[in-house]
C-alpha cells in the first residue's frame, strides 16, 4: 500500500470527515466560480456595448426624453421612438471635425394585430453606416435588400421567416450575434424599408412627423469624428449648430453603465475574496482540528516507518482528492444556478450582460478549480507541517 | 545487530522544585544485544518509556548519542531515519497504536508496504493465528478489545521481521496464558532468530524468559 492508496482508503472510510471537507471546498469553488463568470459577463457586455455603439457622439432630438428613452433603449431593450427633422443631418455634416454622419430612425412595432410582435425596428442608411452594418456582417455577408430585416438574438423569428410589422411583410435573412444589451431586442433594416414602414405605421395611426409639412424624420445621427480633431470640442460645436437637437459624447452615456458595472464588479469582487478568505479560515480550523484528531494516528504512520514528507504527501493527496471532488462539484453547482437564471440577473442588474464563450468559460472554471485545490493545499500543508514538527515519540506518550 | 546507547538524557521544561526543567532520563549507557531478550522493569514514571523512544529513534534525546550497528540514529536526515524504523527496528508502543481507517491485516502489513518492501500475507496470518487473533484479521481496530489491539501491534512487529524488537509493556492488557505466549514467542525471535529485545515490563514473572534485567527509578539505570 502506497501512499495514494492509504489515502484513498482514510477517504473512503471515513465519509463523514470527507464529505464535510468537500462540501466545503465545494462551497469555495462555487462563490468563485459563480462570482467570476458574473464578473467577465459584464465586462463582456460593456465591451460589447462599446462596440455596438462605435461612434464618438450621438446626436437625439433635443426633447428631454430622447436621450432618456435611448439608453433604455440601449440598455434595457424598450421600444422608443423620438424624432427630428431630417435637415439635422445636414446641420451636422456641415460641422468642422465630422467624418462620418449616419442617420437612423426609429419604429416601435405595436402589440397588436398588425405586428408579431412588440419591437424596435433600426432603419440605417447603408450609405454612412458604420455600426450597425460591420455587426450586420458577423452572420450575413450581403447587404440589407428591401424588406430584408436583420433580427436581434433575442427576437422570436428565424432566418427565412417572414415578419409581420404593420401589416407588412419583412424577410429575416439574419440573426445576429448576441450583444447582451437591448440591441437584442430590436430589428434592423435599410432606409427605404424603414420608410415603408413609417408609412404604413401613418396608416395605422402611428405619427412620426414632426410637424405636418416635414416630409423626411430621423431619430439619431451617429457621428465620427475626423482624427485630429477634439471630440468635446465638436461636441459643443453641434450642440451650439444643429437646432433642436443634443449631441452627446457616448463615452459619457458608457461612464454611466461602466460605472455602476464597476460598483457591481467591485462588489461581487470583494465578495469572492470575502469568501475565499473565510474558506481558508474554515478550512484551516477544518484541516488543524482534523490533525488534532489524527495526531495519534499520525505517529503510528511514523512509527512504522512513514517519512515527514511521506506524512505531508499523504494529508496532501487527501486534500487535494477533496478539493479536487469539492471543486469540481461547486463549479457544477454554479454552472447550473447561474445559466438558468441569466435573463433574471440581466434584468435585476439591468446592465449589458454578455455569457462569455465556451473557452473562456473553461479558462475560468480551471481558474476557480485551480484555486480551490489551492486553498486546499495551503491548509493542510498548514497542518502537515506543525503536524511533522513534533518527535512521534512525544506524541505517541501523549494518552496511551 | 547491536544497539547502543551513549551517555543519552532526556529533559524536559517543567517547572519542578528549583530547577525549570524535569530530567526524566538522566545521562546513561546501555548496549543490547543481538539474540538476547533485555528486560526493564521499575516504578511508574521511572522514564522507561521515555529511554524506549529514545532507543527506537522515535524522540531525540537531548544528550548523548544512539547507535545501531555503526550508524548514528539521530545524525540521520529524517527520510533515512524513518526507513530505518520501518526495515530495521520494531516498536510494540505503550496504548493504542492502530490506523483506525484500515483492517487489523492492513495494520499487520502496513510497515512493509510503506517502505516498499511488502511482507506476505501468510506470514501477517501466521503471526495473528500465533498470537490467537487470527479471526479479527479482517476486523477493523475499532472493534477490538485492549489485549486484542496489544496482539495485533505485536503481529505487526513480528511480521516486519525487524533486527531489533522494543516493545512497551506489551503483556499489559493480557491475561496469563496470553503474557505467557508473547514472552516467549519474543524469547524466541532473539536466541532463535538472533534478534535483539528489548521488553518494558512490570510482571515479574517475565523475569525468567530475560537474559538480562534492569531497573530504572527517577530516570537512572540499574
Ligand atoms: N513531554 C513531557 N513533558 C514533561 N514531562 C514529561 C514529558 N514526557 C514525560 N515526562 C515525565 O517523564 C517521566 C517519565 O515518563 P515515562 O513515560 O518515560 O515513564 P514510564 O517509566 O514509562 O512510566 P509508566 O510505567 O507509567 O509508563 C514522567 O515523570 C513524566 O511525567
Ligand atoms: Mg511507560
Amino acid at each position: 500500500m502506497n501512499a495514494f492508496s492509504l489515502a484513498i482508503k482514510n477517504l473512503i472510510r471515513k465519509p463523514g470527515r470527507t464529505a464535510a471537507l468537500t462540501l466545503l471546498t465545494a462551497f469555495l469553488a462555487l462563490s468563485v466560480f459563480g462570482g467570476s463568470l458574473v464578473v467577465s459577463s459584464l465586462q463582456r457586455g460593456l465591451h460589447s456595448l462599446e462596440s455596438r455603439l462605435g461612434a464618438d457622439i450621438i446626436v437625439l432630438p433635443a426633447s428631454a426624453q430622447s436621450k432618456v428613452s435611448f439608453e433604455k433603449l440601449l440598455l434595457q431593450g424598450t421600444t422608443g421612438a423620438f424624432y427630428m427633422d431630417a435637415s439635422a443631418l445636414d446641420a451636422v455634416r456641415e460641422v468642422e471635425g465630422v467624418e462620418i454622419a449616419a442617420p437612423q430612425t426609429f419604429l416601435a412595432s405595436l402589440k397588436a394585430d398588425c405586428c408579431a410582435v412588440k419591437v424596435q425596428v433600426i432603419g440605417m442608411d447603408q450609405e454612412t453606416d458604420f455600426v450597425v452594418q460591420p455587426w450586420i456582417a458577423q452572420s450575413y455577408s450581403r447587404s440589407l435588400g428591401d424588406m430584408d430585416v436583420a433580427v436581434g438574438c433575442k427576437v422570436e423569428a428565424d432566418v427565412g421567416e417572414t415578419l409581420r410589422i404593420y401589416d407588412e411583410n419583412c424577410h429575416v435573412v439574419a440573426r445576429l450575434a448576441p450583444t447582451g444589451t437591448g440591441l437584442d431586442t430590436a430589428v434592423y433594416c435599410n432606409m427605404d424599408t424603414m420608410n415603408h414602414l413609417l408609412a404604413a405605421a401613418e396608416q395605422k395611426g402611428v405619427s412620426h412627423k414632426i410637424t405636418s409639412d416635414s416630409e423626411e424624420t430621423i431619430s439619431a445621427v451617429y457621428v465620427k469624428v475626423k482624427d485630429g480633431y477634439d471630440i468635446d470640442q465638436v461636441n459643443s460645436k453641434l450642440n451650439g449648430h444643429v437646432r433642436k437637437a443634443t449631441a452627446v459624447r457616448t463615452r459619457s452615456m458608457l461612464t454611466q453603465v461602466s460605472d455602476s458595472l464597476a460598483g457591481v464588479s467591485r462588489t461581487v469582487s470583494l465578495l469572492i475574496a470575502a469568501v475565499w478568505v473565510l474558506a481558508l479560515i474554515i478550512l484551516l480550523i477544518a484541516f488543524a482540528m482534523m490533525a488534532a484528531e489524527r495526531r495519534r494516528e499520525f505517529a503510528v504512520l511514523r512509527l512504522v516507518g512513514t517519512s515527514r514528507r511521506g506524512l505531508c504527501r499523504l494529508v496532501l493527496t487527501e486534500s487535494a482528492l477533496c478539493s479536487l471532488a469539492g471543486g469540481l462539484i461547486g463549479i457544477g453547482a454554479a454552472a447550473a444556478v447561474v445559466f438558468p437564471f441569466t435573463t433574471l440577473i440581466e434584468t435585476q442588474l439591468g446592465l449589458p450582460y454578455l455569457t462569455p464563450d465556451a473557452r473562456t468559460m473553461l479558462l475560468l472554471g480551471a481558474l476557480a478549480l485551480g484555486v480551490t485545490v489551492l486553498v486546499g493545499a495551503l491548509a493542510s500543508a498548514w497542518a502537515a507541517l506543525r503536524l511533522s514538527r513534533t518527535d512521534p515519540g512525544a506524541t505517541l506518550r501523549e494518552g496511551a | 545487530m547491536i544497539l547502543r546507547a551513549e551517555n543519552i538524557s532526556k529533559r524536559y521544561f517543567r517547572r519542578t522544585g528549583q530547577a525549570n526543567y524535569f530530567e526524566a532520563v538522566k545521562p546513561l549507557s546501555l548496549a543490547l544485544e543481538p539474540g538476547s531478550l533485555t528486560l526493564l522493569m521499575g516504578r511508574s514514571g521511572g522514564g522507561k518509556t521515555t529511554l524506549l523512544h529514545m532507543l527506537s529513534g522515535l524522540l531525540t534525546p537531548t544528550e548523548g548519542k544512539v547507535w545501531l550497528g555503526d550508524t548514528d540514529l539521530y545524525a540521520l536526515p529524517d527520510a533515512q531515519l524513518s526507513r530505518l524504523r520501518g526495515e530495521q527496528i520494531g516498536v510494540v508502543p505503550q496504548g493504542r497504536s492502530a490506523v483506525d481507517t484500515l483492517t487489523v491485516l492492513e495494520n499487520v502489513l502496513l510497515p512493509g508496504q510503506l517502505c516498499g518492501r511488502p511482507a506476505k500475507q501468510e506470514t501477517a496470518l501466521y503471526w495473528l493465528e500465533a498470537l490467537e487473533i487470527g479471526n479479527l484479521a479482517d476486523a477493523r481496530p475499532a472493534a477490538l478489545s485492549g489485549g486484542e489491539l496489544r496482539r495485533m501491534a505485536i503481529a505487526r512487529v513480528l511480521t516486519q521481521d525487524p533486527q531489533v524488537i522494543l516493545a512497551d509493556e506489551p503483556t499489559g492488557d493480557l491475561d496469563d496464558a496470553s503474557t505467557r505466549l508473547v514472552l516467549s514467542i519474543l524469547q524466541k525471535a532473539a536466541h532463535e532468530q538472533g534478534k535483539t529485545v528489548f521488553v518494558v515490563t512490570h510482571e515479574n514473572d517475565a523475569r525468567e524468559y530475560a537474559d538480562r534485567v534492569y531497573r530504572m527509578d527517577g530516570g537512572s539505570l540499574s
